[in-house]
């Protein structure tokens, strides 16, 4: 079977889903049913005792069954990525983590300095990484070097919807880092942009606004699940090569009407 | 009677009872398992409430779960 293989464990789904922004909890949780993902993101914020809206929500997560995967949202530097993730990891009761450490406000990119050092620490303290980092190769090796086992290059900023943005330095990451799992995390707005992504080789993509945010959530939880599948199975049969002039797929030998032109 | 310290809980200011940090969270109204502490920015983890003194200026961020992408 076409695994999807992550620090050690199995996945037979390729995408992973964020749990914000949709319109009602009840419509997270069809989304996420409906979007066959196995890996569900979530995160830590103040909350104070008079304020139980976050249970409900938490209630919901819970159901879906989903691996959980905190993520450190909002961080802006190693020591608070570092701290949240502690926390995450005594309340989630799980040593995974999406880690996040911010550069910029502007664009959300993420910050090469902060998450490499983060990430070393927390792998040195037991965490199993996913970094979302730019599509940066150098900084990716580092990510590596620290401990990280896969990594979650954007595709473009979070909640843009661009797509690929950057396709000649993902493809390049791509063939740079062959046995590295990697997955697609952040700026794909619609199913094609998945698709593309599986089609270069990337081994899964993790989205959130996409599917929160499109008129019908759980519709387009479907069309992202079967966009996955298709690139998938498009990448592990072999996309043909790209030509620069047309060549005709009918043969055109026997062609009828033919003559010799004087 | 332990004096009252001036602390900061979740970025807001506030009077608590000189006492240790699990004393101090019952008070402000912190019960069961669904959060999780950090003081002055580092983590806090629940075994050590008990034996961990709250002081005067402490920045205490009390977090739980919600949803995320």
């Amino acid at each position: 079977m076409d695994k999807l293989s992550l620090y050690g464990e199995t996945f037979t789904s390729r995408l992973l889903i964020g749990s914000a922004l949709y319109p009602s909890p009840a419509i997270m949780l069809d989304s996420v049913r409906a979007s066959g993902a196995e890996i569900i993101t979530l995160s830590l914020r103040r909350q104070n005792p008079a304020q139980q809206d976050g249970k409900a929500i938490w209630d919901y997560i819970r159901s879906s069954g989903c691996k959980l995967l905190p993520n450190t949202a909002g961080c802006k530097s190693a020591k608070e990525a570092v701290t949240l993730a502690e926390m995450s990891r005594e309340i989630f009761q799980t040593d995974w983590l999406k880690l996040e450490v911010i550069g910029d406000d502007y664009t959300l990119q993420p910050d090469p300095y902060g998450l490499v050092e983060a990430a070393k620490e927390l792998s040195k303290r037991g965490f199993k990484v996913l970094p979302y980092c730019t599509e940066d190769l150098v900084l990716c090796r580092r990510l590596l070097d620290a401990g990280c086992e896969a990594l979650m290059p954007w595709g473009a900023p979070i909640g843009t919807g661009q797509g690929l943005l950057n396709k000649y330095n993902l493809g390049m990451l791509r063939e740079r880092l062959p046995d590295t799992p990697m997955i697609i995390d952040a700026g794909l707005g619609a199913p094609s942009h998945a698709t593309e992504a599986m089609e270069m080789g990337f081994d899964a993509v993790l989205l959130n606004t996409a599917i929160a945010k499109a008129h019908d959530p759980v519709g387009m939880g479907v069309a992202f699940k079967l966009a996955v599948e298709a690139g998938r199975a498009g990448y592990n049969a072999g996309l043909m090569l790209k030509r620069q002039t047309a060549s005709p797929s009918t043969p055109t030998i026997g062609m009828p009407f033919w003559r010799r032109h004087d | 009677m332990p004096p009252d310290i001036e602390i900061t809980l979740n970025g807001e200011p506030r009077h608590v009872r000189d006492a240790a940090l699990s004393k101090v969270l019952e008070t402000c109204g912190y019960q069961g398992v669904g959060f999780a502490v950090a003081i002055n920015g580092e983590f806090v983890p629940r075994s050590a409430y008990t034996q961990t003194a709250v002081n005067p200026g402490d920045m205490i961020d009390v977090v739980a779960p919600v949803a995320g992408g």
